[in-house]
């Protein structure tokens, strides 16, 4: 087998010396262009989990491994995309993504290159055409995707995503899954996805990764999706594997790992 | 027949010459209206107001007993300084436009300093916790010491009442500067500091581009009450200080009983004051272009 591409080993959180670790020995190995979910329940530390691979938050024990380097610092090549899409209000659509791009893949590129490259991304979330306004002026669904531009505007080697659709209603979510989908098909990008919703996980990635409940919390199991690409969803909803999948991730969460507060 | 079948035409003429206009007529009436209507709206109630006010004054101060002059007599006693705001016969005797201006030229000084040097360590307090824990205890004993506290002690070290009169503008507007900015810096959201710290945004760049316009906001807030306390000093530090300035005005007509002056120029300072305000409000408005409210 290969040398994996994103590999975290034994890594465990701790937020202060006396509380127990919020993460404990998580081991997990990821292939270039593979698109992994992170599911469990809320408080189970999967945040925690997505914030160390990008950097904004100290291991405490382990770590993680990017192409044979050890993260300890945030940085473009594992770009996020937060749960509050995080655009800043003063700045255009445009502005926001060129932004990222001229403090990051910008650098060697001319001034036309880089409007070139921040119209590009625009485009690729079919936004173009929303470039000259600002956040306040579009929809929660449309600042999800110009916050998947910007971070994909960085050129990532992992791209990770922290409940990206968690805000939004059911219908721009199959939207916005729709365009994931189809920019990972055509950019082959490695995706690292936390989320709670069990068709989303089901219907987006390669391995759905478990996680039990916090404090302590460690992956439970990893399930391989066993699904063709190109996915669709009309299809997948009654295709067999799709509903075994489901079902598998189901029992997870709400038979051996039920929170116990809902139990 | 034929009489009437040549008018028939010059009846369509008419009608026809007459018709482009006929809709044009209504639509511009249309438009016209509701906006007279809305503007008639805002500005009848004060209009109103103002007019039963100066009745019952004229009322109250008309009995025999009364110590304040009514609106008739301020009018009789100093209509010059109301429609000629600008004479100037030497001394001290100038049109309230001149007075202002000398007192909002020291507000104009005395403010700009305060605006640099507040936004400068607001930014330094609200950015680092170190120079929080120095500054902040004495900014807070220090901002609650009246105005006119400081004049003596100013006009102390400068012996001259044009720069103790800018100093106490600038030390009264200065708190509130500091005050909002320093909150401002710190309630940038750690949301930004995380989109900085991806990109990697270099010190000075993530100051530029993210601090100073998330702060913006509070910043204009600080400005605004800066300047409205600004004009509340400096009425004050000029009634002590006395030269052309429009406080000066007010005491210098108190001591030759010119009651009627005074009114006009409580009147003119008002004004003033609700023009300063209004114009930082709409500076900030324009800097932070709407996203005050994200």
């Amino acid at each position: 087998m290969e040398r994996s591409f994103l590999e975290i080993s034994r890594l465990s959180v701790r937020f202060g010396a006396k509380a127990p670790p919020v993460l404990n020995g998580i081991d997990l190995k990821v292939a270039q262009g593979e698109y992994i979910a992170v599911i469990g329940h809320s408080g189970c530390g999967k945040s925690t989990l997505l914030n160390v691979v990008a950097g904004l938050l100290p291991a405490t024990l382990g770590g993680v491994v990017l192409e044979g380097r050890e993260v300890d610092e945030p940085g473009p090549d594992r770009a996020v995309v937060f749960q509050n899409h995080s655009l800043l209000p003063w700045l255009t659509c445009a502005e926001n993504v060129a932004l990222a791009v001229d403090r990051t893949v910008g650098r060697s590129m001319t001034r036309a290159q880089r409007r070139d490259w921040t119209m590009e991304n625009l485009a690729l979330v079919r936004m173009e055409a929303h470039a000259q306004k600002r956040p306040h002026e579009i929809s929660g669904g449309m600042k999800q995707r110009i916050g998947i531009a910007r971070a994909l505007a960085m050129r990532p080697k992992v791209l990770l995503l922290d409940e990206p659709f968690g805000a939004l209603d059911a219908l721009t979510r199959a939207h916005l899954q729709d365009q994931v989908m189809a920019i990972h098909a055509r950019l082959g990008t490695t995706v690292m996805m936390i989320t709670h919703d069990v068709d989303e996980a089901v219907l987006l990635s390669d391995r759905i990764v478990m996680m039990t409940n916090g404090p302590n919390a460690t992956i439970g199991e990893v399930l391989d999706v066993d699904l063709p690409r190109p996915r669709d969803r009309l299809a997948l909803a009654s295709d067999a594997r799709f509903l075994a999948a489901r079902e598998a991730v189901l029992r997870f969460l709400h038979e051996r790992h039920a929170l116990p507060a809902a139990a | 027949m034929n009489a009437i079948l040549p008018t028939k035409p010059v009846a369509e003429g008419l009608a026809v010459s007459v018709a482009p206009p006929a809709p044009a007529g209504p639509s511009l009436a249309a438009r016209v209206l509701p906006r007279a209507a809305t503007i008639a709206a805002t500005v009848v109630p004060p209009l109103v107001v103002v007019a039963a006010l100066f009745g019952l004054w004229e009322w109250a101060a008309s009995g025999p007993g009364a110590t304040l002059p009514p609106p008739s007599k301020v009018w009789a006693d100093s209509a010059e300084l109301i429609t000629n705001p600008f004479y100037d016969r030497g001394g001290l005797d100038k049109g309230l436009g001149l007075h202002l201006a000398a007192s909002l030229q020291r507000v104009g000084v005395g403010f700009a300093l305060s605006a640099v040097i507040g936004v400068a360590l607001g930014m330094l307090v609200g950015s680092s916790r170190l120079a929080m824990r120095g500054l902040d205890p004495i900014f807070q004993v220090l901002r609650t010491v009246p105005p006119l506290a400081w004049l003596p002690l100013s006009l102390a070290a400068f012996r001259e009442a044009q720069p103790s009169a800018i100093f106490v503008i600038f030390i009264t507007a200065v708190w509130p500067i500091i005050i909002n900015t320093a909150v401002g810096v710190r309630n940038v959201p750690a949301d930004y500091r995380n989109v900085a710290r991806v990109i990697r945004l270099r010190p000075h760049e993530w100051f530029l581009r993210i601090v100073v316009p998330a702060a913006a906001p509070y910043i204009f807030t600080g400005l605004r009450i800066g300047v409205g306390l600004s004009w509340l000093a400096i009425i004050a530090a000029e009634m002590l200080i006395g030269g052309v300035g429009i406080g000066f005005f007010i005491w210098d007509a108190w001591n030759s009983s010119n009651l009627s002056d005074i009114v006009v120029a409580l009147a003119y300072v008002g004004l003033i004051g609700f023009a300063l305000d209004r114009i930082m409000a709409l500076a900030g408005r324009a800097v932070t272009r709407g996203t005050a409210a994200q």
